[in-house]
C-alpha cells in the first residue's frame, strides 16, 4: 500500500502549538508511507489540489491528513480523494487541533502526540478497504412538529415546493406564540392580522394534512424513511362534521377552567375553541373540567349541536405516517417568574406577565382590548414594566439573554400611551439590546415620542400601598434608590425551552443543550441541521428567537427539506455492521441489543438461523459487534482488528527478549 | 421536654428585659427547656466584625465553645444579631485555616459541632402549632397585628436556613394559632435603620417611619417583632419618627413572646408590658373577651 500524509498548520491554530514539519518527517516512517508534507490550509483550494496532485504523482492509495474534527471536514477530504479516483473511504483523520494544539501549551508533548495520532490513523488506513454505497429511494413527505409561527412557514415553503406535508401541532390550535400577541415590533401592526391568512394557508392548501390536539408517539426508522406514530387525542368532539358553529361553546355551564390562551386571565367553557380565528376552527371537550365527562351528567353542548358531532365516547387514535425529512418547530414557553420571591410570588395581582398583558391589550383579548387592573378593574395611569425576569439570571439557571424582551418592551410601552393617553411607563432594564433592522430606532421612539421613563437597574422589590404597588429598584446610572408607585406591574418574562422538548428530543434522536433547546449540527454554517440526517430545526424550540428570525429559519429548513427530497435516491452510510455467516451461532443477542431494529434473523440454506443486518436502518453504532460473543459482527470501516491496529500503534506490545 | 443550651444575648439583660424574661416563659409553658450557657459573653455585635473576623468569630466561638463543653449540641438565642454572629462564626470555621487561627485565641477550642437557632426557630420547628392553640386561654381575637421580622433574620438565606427570606411566615402562623387577624404587612423583612439610631437618627427615622406608616396603612393595631433592636427603633424612637416625619403614630410594638404569653396567660409581670415606650393597652384592650369572643 502507498500512504501519502498530509499535516495540516491550520494557520497557526495547529502550528502555534505544534512542530508540523517535524511530524510530517515523523510520518514518513511509519509503514507503507511514501509521502508525507506539511500544508498551510489543508481544506482550501490548493490544500485539496496539492493532495490531488499526490495522489497521482506518487501514486498513492489511501491518504491520511492530520487537521481539524472529522466532523468538520472529513466529507470534504473525502470528495478530495475521490475527485483524484480513489475509494472515499480510503481515507483517515487524525484530529490535531480539537484533540492536540487547542488543548495543549507544550510544543514538544504536542507534536509527540500528534505524531503519534497520525500513526494511528496510518495503521487504521492500512487496513481500509474500498466501500460503496448503497441507494435507496426516499419518502416524498414531510412531518412538521409544532404549528407556530416557524412551523407555519416551514410547512407552506414544503407545500409550495411540491412535497406533501404532515404537520402536528400539540394544542388546539395552531399560531403558537404569535397567535396570543396583539401587535408585532417593529412596525406596530396586528399580529393575527399578519399570521391569520398564513394560518387558513396551512388549512386550505391542498398538500397539507393538519392534525391539530395531537403529539408524537413514536419516530422510527432513517432518512428519507421515517416512520411517525401521532397520537390524535380524544377531542369528543367529531372534528368531520363540526363547523365551528360555537353554539356549544356558549351553552357550556362549566366555566371553572382557567383559560390558557387568554394566559388564564379569565376562565373558559369546558368545551372551547380558542379564538375565533383559530384553525382548525373546530371545538374541544377538557376532559377535566366537562361536568358530563367527569361527572356523567349535562351534556348540553350534544343537545344543542346542530349536526350532533359531540361524541363523548372518542378516544385517543394512533395514526401511522411514513416521511422522508422532519422539521422540528416546537417553539418554547415563557419563564415562570413566581421563582423570584422578590416580585411577590403571585401574592399581588396586579403582577402580571408581558403575555398577559398581551392578551390585555388584544381587541380579541378578555377584556376587549382595554388594559385593566386585575384586581379591580381600573385603568392604570401608571406602568412599571421590569426586564430580564428569566434572563441574563445566573441564580434562575438562566444565564441567557432571551434577546427579544427589549424589543416587546419597548412596543408594549408605546401600545400603553396608545390606549392610555395620560398613562407613564416605568421601564427598569439592565441593558438594552436592540441590535436588528430598524430595532434600536423603535426603542428610541419609545423613550423620546412616548415618553417611556428607562431606568437602569433591577428591582428590589415590589409592595403594595395603598391600592398602588411600590416597585422599589436601584438606579444605576443616578447611584441612588428609585421607588415607583404603580398600578399595574408588567414583568418582561424570558424564554425557556418548551414542555416536553427533551422527550421529543430523545424520540427525534437529537440533543438538547443544558436549558432544553435543541442543538444545531454547526453554530454558524448548519444553523437549521442537526446531528441525525433527515431531521431539520427551526424557530425557537433551536434558541430564543424573534418573528422574523423564526420566519427566516422556517424557511431555512423548507430549503433544505427540499433539497433533500429533490434527489430520487439517497446513498446510505456503508459503514455498517456485516455479519460473518460461517462465525454466527444465531444466539440473537445483537437482535436484543440493537436500538434501531435494525437485525433480523434469518436462516441459510441449512434451516439454521444467523443474523442479518438491514443495511438502510444500521446506524453504526457498533452496539452488536461488542454483543456478539462470536466476533461475527464486524462494523465496516471500524472493523476489530483496524482498532486493535490503532491500540498497537499507541501501545507497541513489548517484545521481552530475556525470560531469566 | 425539649432541652436546649440559652445565650440570652447582652441586649436581654439590659434594654430587651422584657424580651428575656417572657422568652424564658413561654419556653418553659411550652415545654421547651432552655439550660442557660455558663460565663457567656458578647457574641461581638456589629462593633467586633467590621474590625477583625477573626476576633469577632473569635468572640462567637467561645460561646459556641461553652455550650460543646456542656454536651450539647444546639444552642437558641432571642436575638438575630446574636444569631448572625453565632452562625457566621461556625460557617466560617468550616474553614480549617480559619478555625486554627480563631481556636489560637480562645482557651477551649471550638469544633464546630454547634447550631444555633433563633428562639422563633425552635419554636416552629419543635413544638406542635395545634399544641399552641390548645394551650391558649386568652385567644388574642380582635387585635390586629403586623409581624415584623427584620432584615436579618432569615437572611442571607444560605447562611440561616429557616424561613422564606423575602415572606416569612413563622410569626404569621404562630399570631393567627393565638387567635389575632394578621395583616397583609408586606416590609416584613426591610431595613429599620439598625444602629444608625444614634450617628444618623435621620435614616432611622426614615426607614422606621415608612414601617409604621406600612403597617398603619394596612390597619394594624400593633407589631410584633422578634429582634431588640427593631423594637427599639419602631417603639423608643417613635416620638423621634412623630417629630421628624410630623407624624403621629402611637402604634405599640410587642415582641411575639409578649402576645405568645399573654394568650397562654402567663403572668402578667413576666411579660413586662411596662417596659414598652408606647402605651399598649388600647391595643391590647382591642382583644375580646373570651366570653365576648364566643
Amino acid at each position: 500500500m502507498r500512504i501519502g500524509v498530509f499535516i495540516c498548520h491550520c494557520g497557526s491554530n495547529i502550528a502555534g502549538t505544534v512542530d508540523c514539519p517535524s511530524v510530517a518527517a515523523t510520518a514518513l516512517t511509519y509503514p507503507d508511507v511514501v509521502f508525507s508534507t506539511d500544508t498551510m490550509y489543508a481544506c482550501s483550494e490548493p490544500g485539496q489540489d496539492a493532495i490531488i496532485q499526490a495522489i497521482k504523482d506518487k501514486n498513492l492509495d489511501g491518504v491520511v491528513v492530520a487537521s481539524c474534527t472529522p466532523r468538520m471536514h472529513e466529507p470534504t477530504f473525502r470528495r478530495t480523494v475521490e475527485r483524484a479516483g480513489l475509494n472515499r473511504y480510503m481515507f483517515e483523520m487524525a484530529n490535531i487541533r480539537e484533540h492536540v494544539s487547542w488543548i495543549g501549551k507544550s510544543k514538544d508533548l504536542n507534536t509527540g502526540k500528534a505524531a503519534e495520532l497520525v500513526r494511528m490513523a496510518v495503521e487504521k488506513l492500512r487496513r481500509d478497504k474500498p466501500l460503496i454505497p448503497k441507494r435507496f429511494e426516499t419518502v416524498k413527505r414531510v412531518l412538521v412538529i409544532g404549528g407556530g409561527v416557524a412551523g407555519i412557514q416551514a410547512a407552506l415553503d414544503c407545500a409550495d415546493g411540491g412535497q406533501e406535508v404532515i404537520m402536528v401541532e400539540r394544542e388546539q390550535t395552531i399560531g403558537g406564540k404569535m397567535a396570543k400577541l396583539d401587535k408585532t415590533f417593529p412596525t406596530v401592526d396586528c399580529s393575527s392580522c399578519v399570521l391569520g391568512p398564513k394560518m387558513v394557508d396551512i388549512a386550505q392548501h391542498p398538500n397539507i394534512t393538519l392534525y391539530a390536539c395531537s403529539e408524537i408517539e413514536a419516530v422510527g426508522g432513517y432518512v428519507g424513511n421515517f416512520q411517525i406514530t401521532i397520537r390524535k387525542k380524544a377531542t369528543y368532539v367529531n372534528w368531520k362534521d363540526c363547523t365551528g358553529c360555537g353554539l356549544c361553546v356558549e351553552k357550556c355551564p362549566s366555566r371553572k377552567l382557567p383559560d390558557k390562551f387568554n394566559e388564564n386571565l379569565c376562565n373558559a367553557p369546558s368545551i372551547n375553541i380558542p379564538f375565533p380565528q383559530a384553525i382548525p376552527k373546530k371545538a374541544a371537550i377538557n376532559a377535566e373540567s366537562c361536568i358530563m365527562l367527569t361527572k356523567g351528567k349535562c351534556g348540553l353542548c350534544a343537545k344543542v349541536c346542530p349536526v350532533k358531532c359531540i361524541d363523548f365516547e372518542q378516544k385517543d387514535e394512533l395514526i401511522n405516517v411514513d416521511v422522508g425529512a422532519i422539521v422540528v418547530a416546537t417553539g418554547y414557553d415563557l419563564f415562570d417568574w413566581h421563582k423570584y420571591p422578590q416580585y411577590g410570588e403571585g401574592r399581588y395581582p396586579d403582577v402580571i406577565t408581558s403575555m398577559q398583558y398581551e392578551r390585555m391589550l388584544s381587541a380579541s383579548g378578555p377584556s376587549g382590548g382595554h388594559v385593566k387592573r386585575p384586581s379591580d378593574g381600573k385603568e392604570p395611569k401608571n406602568v412599571v414594566f421590569i426586564q430580564c425576569v428569566g434572563s441574563r439570571d445566573k441564580s434562575v439557571d438562566r444565564p441567557y439573554c432571551s434577546g427579544f424582551c427589549c424589543m416587546y418592551t419597548a412596543k408594549q410601552t408605546i401600545l400603553t400611551k396608545d390606549h392610555i393617553p395620560d398613562s407613564q411607563s416605568y421601564v427598569f432594564y439592565m441593558d438594552i439590546r436592540s441590535p436588528g433592522k430598524l430595532y434600536d430606532e423603535f426603542v428610541r421612539r419609545a423613550m423620546e415620542e412616548y415618553g417611556a421613563q428607562y431606568v437602569r437597574g433591577r428591582v428590589a422589590m415590589i409592595y403594595p400601598k395603598g391600592d398602588k404597588l411600590i416597585v422599589r429598584g436601584a438606579d444605576t446610572l443616578a447611584g441612588t434608590q428609585v421607588e415607583v408607585p404603580a398600578d399595574l406591574v408588567v414583568l418582561a418574562v424570558g424564554a425557556e425551552s418548551a414542555k416536553g422538548a427533551v422527550q421529543l428530543g430523545e424520540k427525534l434522536r437529537v440533543a438538547p443543550d443544558q436549558y432544553g433547546f435543541f442543538v444545531e449540527s454547526h453554530p454558524k454554517l448548519k444553523p437549521v441541521e442537526t446531528n441525525t440526517a433527515g431531521v431539520f430545526l427551526a424557530g425557537a424550540c433551536q434558541g430564543p428567537k424573534d418573528i422574523p428570525a423564526s420566519v427566516s429559519q422556517g424557511s431555512a429548513a423548507a430549503s433544505k427539506v427540499l433539497g433533500l427530497l429533490s434527489k430520487k435516491e439517497l446513498e446510505s452510510d456503508p459503514a455498517v455492521s456485516r455479519v460473518n455467516p460461517a462465525r454466527c451461532v444465531g444466539c440473537g443477542k445483537c437482535i436484543q441489543t440493537c436500538p434501531f431494529g435494525a437485525i433480523k434473523e434469518v436462516q441459510d440454506r441449512f434451516g439454521n438461523p444467523k443474523a442479518e443486518v438491514i443495511d438502510t436502518v444500521c446506524q453504526g453504532c457498533g452496539i452488536c459487534t461488542v454483543t456478539c460473543p462470536q466476533g461475527a459482527i464486524q462494523l465496516e470501516h471500524f472493523t476489530d482488528n483496524q482498532i486493535l491496529a490503532e491500540v498497537n500503534a499507541l501501545c507497541p506490545p513489548k517484545m521481552f527478549a530475556n525470560y531469566e | 421536654m425539649f432541652k436546649i443550651a440559652y445565650y440570652p444575648g447582652c441586649s436581654g439583660q439590659g434594654t430587651s428585659l422584657e424580651y428575656d424574661s417572657s422568652t424564658r416563659a413561654v419556653c418553659k409553658a411550652l415545654d421547651v427547656e432552655l439550660v442557660d450557657i455558663p460565663d457567656w459573653s458578647c457574641c461581638g455585635s456589629t462593633p467586633a466584625h467590621t474590625v477583625n473576623h477573626v476576633l469577632s468569630a473569635a468572640l462567637s466561638a467561645r460561646n459556641l465553645a461553652q455550650v460543646e463543653v456542656m454536651g450539647m449540641d444546639k444552642v437558641t438565642t432571642p436575638c438575630p444579631s446574636c444569631l448572625t454572629n453565632l452562625r457566621t462564626a461556625a460557617h466560617k470555621m468550616e474553614d480549617p485555616g480559619f478555625r486554627t487561627k480563631t481556636n489560637a485565641l480562645l482557651d477551649v477550642p471550638c469544633n464546630g459541632n454547634v447550631d444555633a437557632q433563633s428562639v422563633l426557630q425552635v419554636l416552629t420547628e419543635n413544638v406542635d402549632l395545634e399544641l399552641v392553640r390548645s394551650k391558649v386561654v386568652k385567644p388574642l381575637t380582635g387585635i390586629k397585628i403586623a409581624c415584623y421580622y427584620g432584615c436579618i433574620m432569615n437572611r442571607p438565606p444560605e447562611l440561616m436556613r429557616f424561613d422564606h427570606h423575602e415572606n416569612p411566615m413563622a410569626m404569621d402562623n404562630l399570631m393567627t394559632a393565638l387567635g389575632a387577624e394578621v395583616v397583609p404587612f408586606a416590609l416584613k423583612v426591610e431595613c429599620c435603620g439598625a444602629s444608625y439610631g444614634i450617628p444618623r437618627n435621620d435614616i432611622v427615622t426614615r426607614l422606621s417611619g415608612k414601617l409604621l406608616d406600612a403597617g398603619r396603612d394596612v390597619g394594624a393595631d400593633a407589631f410584633v417583632t422578634a429582634c431588640p433592636l427593631c423594637q427599639m427603633n419602631l417603639d423608643l424612637r417613635q416620638g423621634q419618627i412623630n417629630h421628624a416625619l410630623h407624624e403621629k403614630f402611637k402604634i405599640p410594638v410587642f415582641y411575639y413572646t409578649q402576645l405568645l404569653g399573654y394568650a397562654l396567660g402567663l403572668d402578667r409581670a413576666v411579660l413586662g408590658f411596662e417596659k414598652l415606650c408606647v402605651d399598649p393597652r388600647l391595643a391590647l384592650g382591642k382583644i375580646k373577651q373570651p366570653a365576648q369572643a364566643r
